[in-house]
């Protein structure tokens, strides 16, 4: 396999983008990339687009073609990628491995999804769409409610308190607040959480991750391409891993791991032959407080059942032991559900490089982002290292 | 929204799991699971049988979803939970006949037979198996 | 018509969890709260319909029959509040039971149509075409918001199994009589969500005089007299009326005790003879004698003389009873009751 190299990112801000469609936010990421990696267009030869809904949501298929037509490339290799919330992560793997095997030189990962569109009523009924429509769509829940049975099976199984869970989205609007392309750019406190609408009870409004608008997408190339750039612009994917779990949380026997983690997580650090304790950032899927707490264990960075006292401790922070979700995680960042893959590459990818402001981890080298499909399906673990 | 879900031949399809409680037992691993699939999600044997499954249970997780989607919207607020069947088998399932704030993890629960879902006004039902707590 | 070795190997009901008090009807609509038909009747929660109910009082009913359902021969559901205007309940229920190789079907006789079913199965099992069928009662009934019928239109659900008689009987048919004419005491027309009545006219003219032709029409050709019988159920829209009736054709409050529960539930319609019946049959004494006449708007009733077998006894129990259903109950306000029963137009 050849190393492959992330030489531009580029991402619109989340939000309600009412002015601008679904091919517009992939044009304005793509653009947005190509330009900080000084590439032209004329490079790329393959893109893959991570995307959940685009069909249900906006009547829209086939975003390879379109985006290539689009954004004035049409003849390149060109696909929609599909794993629910971790459509980013696999279409940043399906690139990844295309530029790996020797195929392609150049290549765009992207994720995109636009939302603001459909009321919530309908978004809800999109989003459960990830997990068995006959089995578990049918009986009304929705994907806050598939969460909220794990939510309260942690807390009664661990006997821990909601709001030490709760934490973990004040944690994420903190940082969200110095992230420019953050959906909401302000702290909250516990109590606000706590006290915010409940969607699916035990969970908040304020602990579930808002429906939002974006693109985001990175540029990955091969060493050949990669010579031509200072190493400081540079850093390279030391591992790429998918791994998929039982789809329903009724068929798995423990519903408060997520196994793919674990699985994706090993196939990574074998891959990288890197340790954990290499590990200087990570962002990880929180489109719920509790996901975040439970991925803190499942990549083994807590015992199970304690994921939730590295937040309270502080370990979490940008001075703390395994700082995490440094730009707002999926709470605050935002998580426009097929783009949220990309967006979690590019938050470490801009500490990698030292890019991160005034949430800049010191000396950051070696960073993981994983991205969650449905409750678990999916998980894809990707690793990075400064050069 | 609903142009997409609705089908016929897809609910039509499952209704015998959906109406019987009608799960899956692998020979060779001995797990139950609902509903009945040709291929074991724990050991991969293609060696499984249909089973009835018990129709009582215990709560043992749930939630109440106060935002639905678009088909359940006149139902909210609606208790959704996971249940583990008497062998051990577990589904989801709404819960029935219980106060949102009555519902407690552990409960005794039954099934019975019940409306789901309609594909609109004009469309048709869907019906298939919901828990309610066992009244002592 | 006399009916010879058909008998009931099993019969369940189901009456839904919730109710509403009379008084909150009358308060919402400006009437005394004390001069209502009924204490309070039962409410179908959201995901019921008719359906849903004849699903579980047919799975009671075969918890008492201790048959496998392969013998059942014929499903037959009276009902006047069908989920569907068209698209049968019968198939349903058939698919619930896992038989195929059946008659389905479903009848409609206003409240009548539960006691024509089980008419029609026990003219199928007598003739030899079937050796079990089931004959099912149940109705959502529809109240017009702010109409007469809304203080007692309420939901409930029974089920018999019929066969050839045989050891382990409950009942046994001793006889059955009806009684029709053309009286449009009640009726809804295709199309209309809520139907209409007579008001006055449906007494008099419709309820009394079916129900009595019926019984006496019976009891002349059986030979029989009111005090033959230990046990008596009439349909019962309200309590003033079949207790009127009892009276005018020569019946006690004792023989009326088991059978009139619209105090309880309100009126089941389809179901209300036949919940009656049930509960007549979680009380009775072995070699009792029951009479059941029940009453549909258009108008007709049919009558059945049933006598109690010793299956009774150890059947019973196999099953929730009928008051385990009445006194299991949450209460549940008009705005709820508006949203259970649809009537909050979006
Ligand atoms: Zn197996």
């Amino acid at each position: 396999m050849r190393r492959v190299y992330v030489c531009g990112i580029g991402a619109t801000p989340i939000g309600e983008h009412w002015e601008l469609s679904l091919r517009d936010l992939m044009v304005l990421a793509a653009k947005k990339a190509l330009e900080d990696s000084t590439l032209t267009k004329r490079d790329i030869e393959a893109v893959y687009i991570g995307n959940m809904s685009s069909g249900i949501l906006q009547g829209q298929e086939h975003l390879g073609s379109l985006f290539a037509t689009w954004f004035g490339i049409p003849g390149v290799s060109a696909q929609k990628c599909e794993a629910a919330c971790a459509s980013g992560g696999v279409a940043f793997h399906q690139a990844f491995l295309a530029v790996a095997s020797g195929m392609y030189d150049v290549v765009v990962a992207m994720g995109v999804e636009k939302m603001s569109d459909g009321n919530t009523y309908d978004v809800t009924s999109a989003l459960i769409m990830a997990d068995d429509q006959e089995y578990v769509a049918f009986t009304g829940s929705s994907f806050v409610g598939l969460n909220a049975l794990i939510y309260r099976r942690y807390m009664e199984k661990f006997n821990v308190k909601h709001e030490d869970i709760a934490m973990f989205a004040v944690h994420d609007h903190k940082y969200a607040v110095n992230n420019p392309l953050a959906q909401y750019r302000k702290a909250v406190t516990l109590e606000t959480v706590l006290n915010s609408p409940i969607v699916a009870d035990p969970l908040r409004l304020f602990e579930c991750a808002p429906i939002g608008d974006g693109a985001a997408a990175v540029i990955l190339c091969s060493e050949e391409v990669a010579k031509k750039y200072k190493s400081d612009r540079l850093v390279e994917v030391i591992a790429s891993s998918v791994a998929t779990d039982i789809l329903s949380l009724h068929n798995r026997k423990d519903i408060v791991t997520l196994n793919a983690t674990k699985l994706a997580m090993n196939k990574a650090l074998k891959m990288s032959k890197i340790d954990l304790k290499d590990i200087d950032i990570v962002e990880l899927h929180d489109a719920f407080t509790i996901l975040g707490v439970i991925h803190l264990e499942d990549m083994g960075f807590a015992e199970k059942g304690k994921g939730w006292m590295l937040v309270k401790d502080g370990e979490i922070e940008k001075d703390g032991k395994i700082p995490t979700n440094l730009m707002g995680g999926l709470k605050a960042r935002g998580h426009p559900v097929g783009a949220t893959g990309i967006y979690e590459v590019i938050d470490v990818v801009t500490q990698l490089r030292g890019e991160g402001g005034r949430n800049q981890v010191d000396d950051a080298e070696i960073g993981l982002a994983q991205n969650v499909g449905g409750v678990g399906g999916t998980v894809t673990i990707n690793l990075f290292r400064r050069l | 929204m609903n142009t997409f879900i609705n089908s016929v031949p897809r609910s039509w399809r499952e209704r015998k799991y959906k109406y019987r409680l009608i799960g899956g037992i692998c020979k060779k691993c001995n797990a139950t699971f609902y509903p009945y699939r040709g291929s074991c999600p724990y050991c991969g044997s293609d060696d499984i049988e249909e089973v009835n499954l018990p129709k009582k249970g215990r709560l043992i997780s749930y939630t109440i979803i106060y935002s639905p989607p678009s088909e359940f919207r006149l139902k909210q607020p609606y208790i959704v939970g996971l249940i583990e069947l008497e062998d051990g088998t577990r589904i989801i399932a709404q819960i029935t006949d219980v106060d949102v704030n009555e519902v407690k993890d552990g409960i005794e629960v039954e099934a019975v037979f019940r409306r789901y879902r309609e594909q609109g006004a004009d469309g048709i039902i869907e019906y298939g198996i919901k828990f309610r707590p066992i009244s002592d | 018509m006399k009916i010879k070795d058909v008998s009931i190997i099993g019969y369940g009901a189901y009456v839904p969890i919730f109710r509403i008090k009379d008084s909150e009807i009358a308060r919402v609509w400006g009437r005394d709260p004390k001069r209502v038909p009924v204490n309070e009747k039962s409410v179908p929660g959201y995901d019921e319909d008719s359906l849903t109910m004849a699903v579980e009082a047919t799975l009671n009913a075969l918890k008492r029959s201790n048959i496998s359902p392969d013998i059942i021969g014929a499903i037959l559901v009276g009902s006047e509040s069908p989920p569907y205007a068209v698209k049968p309940s019968a198939t349903v229920i058939a698919e619930v039971l896992g038989v195929s190789r059946i008659v389905a079907v479903d009848m409609e006789f206003a409240c009548r149509a539960g006691t024509t079913a089980m008419q029609n199965v026990i003219g199928m099992v007598g003739s030899g075409m079937i050796e079990a069928g089931i004959a099912i009662g149940t109705d959502t009934a529809q109240g017009r918001p702010g109409d007469e019928l809304e203080y007692t239109a309420a939901a409930g659900a029974a089920s018999y199994i019929i066969s050839k008689s045989g050891n382990d009987d409950i009942a046994r048919f001793e006889g059955s009589f009806s009684y029709v004419t053309d009286t449009p005491d009640f009726w809804r027309r295709e199309g209309e969500r809520f139907p209409r009545h007579g008001y006055r006219f449906t007494g008099e003219p419709a309820y009394f005089h079916h129900i009595y032709s019926a019984a006496k029409g019976l009891m002349d050709e059986l030979g029989l007299k009111p005090q033959d019988f230990a046990h008596v159920v009439f349909h019962q829209p309200n309590v003033k009326f079949p207790t009127r009736m009892a009276k005018q054709l020569g019946f006690n409050k004792e023989q009326l005790k088991y059978g009139l529960l619209s105090g309880y539930i309100g009126n089941t319609y389809a179901a209300a003879s036949l919940i009656g019946l049930a509960n007549v049959l979680d009380n009775a004494k072995v070699g009792d004698r029951i009479l059941v006449v029940s009453f549909g708007s258009g108008a007709g009733s049919d009558a059945f003389s049933i006598i109690v077998e010793d299956g009774i006894l150890s059947k019973r129990d196999l099953a929730p009873k009928v008051f385990d259903y009445i006194s299991r109950k949450k209460y549940i306000d008009y705005s709820i009751y508006s949203k259970f029963r649809r009537n909050i137009v979006m």
